[in-house]
């Protein structure tokens, strides 16, 4: 017969630390001080989110030989097709292009396949949300983890490039880390965003997918910012671009514009800002809206 | 100590997703029950209307009453998933809520990765779940399908599994949908006493259930929710009569 120690529990006891006990009240909701309880819950057990993005990602590829590599053969195959027509097309050199489309397409694939998981960070767990006590934290959480993670499946495919195209990643490649702190920050503030959104009004999810699609092809990805010539400047008003530019500059273009950098750190603040706004009105409702 | 204290206690779903206006037509002329427009005229649901009350150390509710009641609502309310739109709710104490035992459960997980993936949703570290996965295994008695996906399981078999993870740990305030026994009869007596324990150790307990044996076995006071109200509330056989 087991006796655990009443530091084991679920629930509050877990959730938060100190003494296990929830006051809720209408009338006084506190509604900051809790959101940033569920945060920092969050955060803390980021192991079970960890836990979470693996099963999703074993459960997705069970069965299959290559599992998330997929996504990264589907990349290169896409790349090399892209790539041939494209160079052609916009009359650049292959191997000043190809790489450039890589890193491009693999940035944006992080991008719009967070966006899309995103949408449903919170109905996709409405079976948890409803049955148990959790921070809402850990499902954002979850769908972040689980989109680097499969990211990190192209990692051998831009080794492949650089070695392919003979390219050397020169000191901009210190300020990847950098990039990828923004990319991640965003990330995780928009899938709590839209996965709030998403699961009051349902009609989030469709428009958000054919926003995602013009935005492929409003962003420089298939194409460079400098084909637009003299207005070139005008890609710094794309959030996607600026945001993306903090990830793909210290890959291949030496650490990227420094504009593009203070407007990147701009719209980062913007997104948590509003995100975190929405998070602690409307916490308290997700398990009525999913 | 522990103890549950709630004020005016109001929960109310919005019915989002309905076609608010044909169903506003309908149902609100007809039935002004418990469908009711907000102020932001949307359609909502009143699950619960307005509770007072306490419960003390020591006390075993049972919350009885039919279905639709708010008996399930009311649990989820007081194990923090439901947050109050009015009144004020305050429960001290840990909380072990069994509503649904099969709650965070991956079909394509072994019965072992089960229990570790139980123990990070209740929070607990690498070494905790560590020591408390071995005595789940044995309880839970299912020898080498333990290491086996539990989409194969049998219905017992799962029900062993979640039993032991759900009984595994000792929480102050215990709350229960339903007694966790009904119908699995091989099991029984060795579970029958696991569950005792931990009821009995728990500090209050309160249980949705329909089951009159079960409330008058294990309970002190029982408290009869109708259309989400209380209409009685008292020891048990002033409730159930």
């Amino acid at each position: 017969m087991s006796e655990g120690p009443s530091d084991q529990m679920h629930g509050p006891a877990a959730f938060g630390q100190g003494p296990a006990a929830i006051v809720l009240d209408a009338a006084n909701p506190r509604r900051r001080a809790r959101a940033l309880d569920d945060l920092a819950g969050g955060f803390r057990r980021w192991r079970l989110a960890r836990a979470l993005a693996w099963l999703d990602i074993r459960n997705r590829y069970r069965g299959s030989v290559l599992g998330p590599f997929w996504l990264s053969l589907s990349t290169a195959v896409m790349l090399v097709g892209l790539g041939i027509l494209y160079s052609a097309l916009l009359r650049v050199q292959v191997g000043e292009y190809l790489p450039f489309l890589g890193i491009s397409l693999i940035c944006w694939n992080m991008i719009a396949q967070t966006v899309g998981e995103g949408c449903v960070a919170f109905t996709g767990a409405e079976g948890t949300i409803r049955q148990m006590r959790l921070p809402y934290t850990t499902h954002v959480l979850r769908v972040v983890m689980r989109n680097a993670i499969v990211t990190a499946h192209n990692l051998p495919l831009i080794v492949l490039i650089f070695l392919i195209f003979g390219l050397t990643p020169d000191w901009g490649l210190l300020l990847l880390p950098v990039g990828l702190l923004i990319l991640g920050i965003n990330a995780f503030a928009v899938t709590m965003l839209l996965g709030m959104l998403c699961a009051r009004f349902r009609d989030v999810g469709q428009i958000v997918g054919s926003v995602m699609q013009i935005a492929f092809f409003m962003t420089p990805i298939i194409w460079k910012p400098e084909s637009l010539k003299e207005n070139a400047w005008i890609v710094m008003l794309n959030p996607f671009y600026v945001i993306m530019e903090t990830v793909r500059g210290p890959i291949i273009e030496g650490g990227g514009a420094p504009l593009a950098w203070a407007l990147a750190l701009l719209v980062t603040a913007l997104v948590v800002a509003f995100s975190f706004a929405f998070f602690v009105r409307f916490r308290a409702r997700i398990a009525f809206w999913v | 100590m522990a103890n549950i204290s709630a004020e005016g206690l109001t929960i109310e779903f919005p019915l989002y997703h309905a076609g608010a206006r044909s169903l506003k037509k309908r149902v609100l002329a007809a039935t002004p029950l418990r469908l009711r427009t907000d102020n932001a005229n949307r359609i909502v649901v009143s699950a619960l209307r307005d509770l007072t009350f306490s419960i003390e150390h020591g006390e075993r509710v049972a919350l009885v009453g039919p279905n639709g009641a708010g008996k399930t609502t009311l649990l989820r309310a007081l194990a923090g998933i439901y947050e109050p739109v009015g009144g004020k709710l305050a429960v001290e104490g840990t909380i072990g809520s069994l509503i649904d035992t099969s709650a965070g459960m991956d079909i394509d997980s072994t019965g072992r990765e089960n229990i570790r993936l139980n123990g990070l949703y209740r929070g607990m570290t690498e070494p905790q779940i560590e020591a408390l996965s071995e005595e789940i295994v044995a309880f839970a008695g299912l020898g080498e399908f333990i290491d086996v996906p539990i989409r194969t399981y049998s219905a017992g078999m799962g029900v062993r599994l979640s039993f032991a993870l759900a009984t595994a740990m000792q929480p102050q305030v215990l709350l229960m949908d339903e007694w966790l026994l009904a119908g699995d009869a091989e099991f029984l007596e060795r579970a029958k006493a696991r569950l005792e324990h931990v009821v009995t150790n728990a500090e209050i307990l309160v249980i949705a259930t329909h089951d009159t044996k079960i409330v008058r076995t294990w309970c002190t006071r029982a408290i009869r929710l109708e259309g989400g109200r209380i209409t009685a509330d008292g020891d048990v056989d002033s409730i159930l009569g």
